[in-house]
C-alpha cells in the first residue's frame, strides 16, 4: 500500500516525469529499505552543518529536474574530505542546468549492486539484481525474475550473476549479508507491485552491500506515460 | 474454452468453397477432410449448387446437422456476417483461415471479430492461420495431403503462431519420429491465444507435452501465461522468436536497457520451469526428450560409446551445458571390467565416458549402461552408439531400451538417422527411448530434463 506521503511525491513528479533523488529516497525510506543518512541541501551553509555533524567523507551530488543520468554531467562528487572540498563541489554544481540544490550523504563501503525494476508490458513487474556501478551497462551481469519476488528466490537470483565471487567474500573481502539482501530485494519488490501503476522502470544503483548493511546509495525513479 | 469438439470434429463445415477451383484453399481442406479424415464435411458457399456430385449449402443454417467446426475461408470483409451465422447456427468452434486484417491495417474488422466472439463466448482460431491438425481426427491445413509430411500419433501438441514454422517443424518432428496429439496454428491469435490453448492441453488427455512457437506474447498476457504454465502437469517449451533487441530504442533507465524484451522472456521461462528452446532444433530434442521422460534429473551423466572421440566431445557439451559427468567408484569400474566380454576386457577405458572401442558387442554395450543405471550419482545414461562397428547387432537399439523398463533411469541415445540404421533407431523409439541425430542432439535431450520445472 502507498502512503498519503508516496502519493504525494508522485503527484508533484508528474511534471518532471521521474522522481527526484531526495523524493525517490524519502519514497524507499517509508517503505523500509535502507538509505543513507542524507540531507538535501539548498544552501552551502546546510552542506557544511550536515557535514559537521555526519563528519568526512561524504557524496554530494547535483539535484536537478533536468537532469537524470548525474555522473554522466560530472553531477556526482565522491570522497569529499574538506569543508573547502565541499564549498567548492556545491559552486559547481550550481552551475547546472536546473540546479535545484544537492544531495549529501555519507560514503558507503561495500559491493555495488544495482537492484531494479521495469513494468513490462508482457510480463508486469520485473526485478533486477546484479553487479552495479557506472559500468552497469557494460557487463550487463544481472538476473532478472517476475515480481513478487520471495525470499527463497533470491539465492537463486545472486547464483545466476557471472561475478557472484564478488558477493561470497572475495580475497579477504567481506561477504555481503545474504539475510539483509533478500530482505531488501523482497521490500523494494513489495514496494514495486505498489509502485506499479505509476512508474516504468526504477533503478537503485549503486546499493551498497557490505556484511552489515545493504544502502541504496542512489535511486531513480522514472515514471509512466499516463503520470504525464 | 474447451476446445475437444474442435479438435475431434464429428461434423465440419467448410465456408468458402469454390465450385471451380479445386486449388482453392476451402477446396483443399474440404477434399481432404472428406477422403482422410472420420468426420462428416459439408461444403457452404452462397451461390449453392453441387461441388463433385455433393449439394453446397448456401448457409451454414441450412446443414441438417449441428455443426462441431466451421473453417472460414472468404474474404476479410465476409468474415464478421459468417461468423455471425456460425454463432446463430450453434456451432462448436471455428477457424478463420482468411487473411487481411491486422496484418494489413484492417484492425476495425479484427475488432469485430473479437466482438462476436466475446459476446457468444465462442471459440475463435485465427485469423490469419492453418487451423488444426490433430492426427486421426481432423486436418484444416490448406496444403494438399500429397505435399505435407505428416508426423504419425503421438503425445506432443505444438501451437505456433506462425504456420510456416509449423509446417516445417512438423517435417523435422516427422523424421524424428516424434508423434503429435495436436497441432494448432493461431496465426494472428485474435481470440484464441497460447494462454487458451495452454490452460486446455494442460488437461487435453491426448497430450503429455506441450510446445509453442511465439514471437511474443499480448499485453499482460506473458504474466498470466507463466502462472498457467507453473500449475500445468506437463512439461512446457517455448520457443520465441525476435530475440534481438531494439538497438536504437532510447531507454532512460540502466535497469530499461538491461532488462530487455527477450532478456526479461527468457529469464521470466527460466524461473517458472518453462523449457526455453533457442532454436528449432532444440525445440524438437526437447520435444522428443520430454515425450518419453516426464520425471526431473539433476544433469549427472553416464556416458557409453565405442569411441574416444565420441566421449570427449559430449563431455564438452556437457560442461557446456551445465551437466556433470561425475567420476566412477572404483569398485563399479571392476565390476564392469570383469563383465566386459573377453575380447574388450583389456583395452575398454572403463571411465565415464566409457568407452567400449570397436571391437564391442551388444552385450557388453548392456552391461555398461545397466551398471552406469545402478549408480545413484547418475541420473541419466547416454548411449552414443556406433552403429557401424562390426559386432553391434540391429537388435541393440531394442535391448537397451529394455534397461530403462528394469532401472526406471533415463537413457538417451544418439545413432545417426540414416535408412539402414533404422531397425536400431526404432529399436529404442518404440520402447520409448529418444534417439538423437547427433551427439549435441542428444545432450540437448538429457538437459530438457533437467531444465524441466513440470516434469
Amino acid at each position: 500500500m502507498l502512503t498519503d506521503e508516496m502519493k504525494a511525491i508522485l503527484e508533484k513528479s508528474k511534471g518532471t516525469g521521474w522522481v527526484l533523488e531526495p523524493d525517490a529516497m524519502k519514497i524507499l525510506s517509508i517503505a523500509g529499505l535502507d538509505v543513507p543518512e542524507y540531507i538535501h541541501a539548498t544552501s552551502v551553509g546546510e552542506a557544511e552543518t550536515f557535514a559537521s555533524k555526519a563528519g568526512y567523507p561524504l557524496v554530494a551530488k547535483v539535484v536537478s529536474p533536468d537532469i537524470l543520468h548525474k555522473s554522466d554531467v560530472g553531477g556526482v562528487v565522491v570522497g569529499i574530505s574538506s569543508d573547502k572540498q565541499l564549498r567548492e563541489t556545491y559552486k559547481g554544481f550550481r552551475e547546472m542546468k536546473g540546479f535545484a540544490g544537492a544531495v549529501i550523504e555519507e560514503m558507503l563501503s561495500g559491493v555495488e549492486l544495482i537492484v531494479g525494476a521495469k513494468i513490462d508490458s508482457q510480463f508486469g513487474p520485473v526485478i533486477v539484481v546484479g553487479i552495479g556501478g557506472v559500468g552497469v551497462e557494460i557487463y550487463k551481469d544481472t538476473a532478472i525474475r517476475m515480481a513478487p519476488i520471495k525470499k527463497e528466490h533470491v539465492p537463486s537470483m545472486v547464483a545466476d550473476i557471472k561475478a557472484r565471487k564478488l558477493l561470497e567474500g572475495f580475497r579477504g573481502s567481506e561477504p555481503v549479508d545474504m539475510e539483509r539482501l533478500s530482505s531488501m530485494v523482497v521490500a523494494f519488490s513489495k514496494l514495486v507491485m505498489d509502485l506499479a501503476p505509476f512508474v516504468e522502470s526504477i533503478d537503485l544503483n549503486p546499493v551498497m552491500c557490505s556484511g552489515s548493511r545493504c544502502v541504496i546509495a542512489d535511486a531513480r525513479m522514472i515514471l509512466n506515460n499516463a503520470q504525464g | 474454452m474447451d476446445f475437444r469438439t474442435m479438435f475431434e470434429p464429428k461434423t465440419m463445415a467448410i465456408i468458402g468453397v469454390s465450385l471451380h477451383n479445386d486449388r482453392h484453399p476451402a477446396n483443399v481442406i474440404y477434399n481432404k477432410n472428406r477422403f482422410r479424415y472420420p468426420v462428416k464435411v459439408y461444403a457452404v458457399n452462397p451461390q449453392g449448387g453441387e461441388y463433385y456430385k455433393e449439394k453446397v449449402y448456401k448457409n451454414i443454417g441450412d446443414i441438417p446437422e449441428k455443426i462441431d467446426l466451421a473453417i472460414i475461408a472468404v474474404r476479410a470483409e465476409h468474415v464478421p456476417g459468417v461468423l455471425e451465422e456460425c454463432v446463430e447456427s450453434w456451432v462448436g468452434g471455428v477457424v478463420v483461415i482468411s487473411g487481411g486484417f491486422s496484418e494489413t491495417g484492417r484492425h476495425d474488422m479484427r475488432d469485430e471479430l473479437i466482438r462476436v466472439a466475446n459476446e457468444a463466448d465462442f471459440p475463435i482460431i485465427g485469423p490469419n492461420c492453418l487451423g488444426i491438425y490433430s492426427p486421426s481426427h481432423v486436418d484444416s491445413f490448406f496444403l494438399p495431403s500429397e505435399r505435407m509430411v505428416r508426423p504419425g500419433q503421438g503425445n506432443v501438441a505444438i501451437v505456433s503462431q506462425s504456420g510456416g514454422i509449423l509446417v516445417d517443424q512438423m517435417v523435422k518432428y516427422a523424421e524424428q519420429g516424434i508423434g503429435l496429439s495436436r497441432a494448432v496454428s493461431i496465426g494472428n491469435k485474435a481470440v484464441v491465444t497460447e494462454l487458451d490453448l495452454l490452460k486446455y492441453l494442460a488437461r487435453d488427455d491426448q497430450t503429455d507435452v506441450i510446445a509453442f512457437y511465439m514471437e511474443g506474447f499480448g499485453e499482460g498476457q506473458g504474466r498470466e501465461f507463466v502462472n498457467a504454465a507453473s500449475r500445468s502437469p506437463k512439461p512446457v517449451i517455448v520457443m520465441k522468436a525476435g530475440k534481438s533487441e531494439a538497438g536504437s530504442r532510447a531507454v532512460s533507465s540502466h535497469t530499461a536497457s538491461i532488462a530487455g524484451d527477450y532478456r526479461v522472456f527468457s529469464s521470466i521461462m527460466k524461473q517458472h520451469g518453462i523449457v526455453e528452446a533457442y532454436d528449432e532444433y532444440e525445440m524438437l530434442n526437447f520435444s522428443e526428450a520430454l515425450s518419453c521422460y516426464s520425471k526431473p534429473i539433476k544433469g549427472r551423466v553416464g556416458i557409453v560409446t565405442a569411441s574416444g572421440g565420441h566421449g570427449v566431445v559430449a563431455v564438452d557439451r556437457c560442461n557446456k551445458s551445465d551437466l556433470e559427468v561425475p567420476l566412477l567408484p572404483d569398485d563399479r569400474q571392476e565390476i564392469i571390467r570383469e563383465k566386459l566380454s573377453n575380447s574388450i576386457k583389456t583395452i575398454a577405458s572403463i571411465d565415464n565416458p566409457i568407452d567400449l572401442t570397436g571391437s564391442a558387442q551388444d552385450d557388453d554395450f548392456v552391461v555398461a549402461a545397466r551398471q552406469l543405471s545402478l549408480i545413484d550419482d547418475i541420473d541419466c545414461v547416454l548411449i552414443l552408439l556406433l552403429p557401424y562397428i562390426p559386432e553391434v547387432t540391429s537388435d541393440v537399439g531394442a535391448r537397451l531400451s529394455q534397461l530403462y523398463q528394469e532401472t526406471k533411469k533415463p537413457i538417451v541415445a544418439y545413432v545417426p538417422h540414416v535408412e539402414k540404421y533404422m531397425m536400431i533407431i526404432e529399436g529404442f523409439q518404440l520402447n520409448n527411448v529418444p534417439v538423437a541425430d547427433s551427439i549435441e542432439g542428444a545432450i540437448m535431450m538429457v538437459e530438457a530434463m533437467k531444465r524441466c520445472g513440470q516434469c
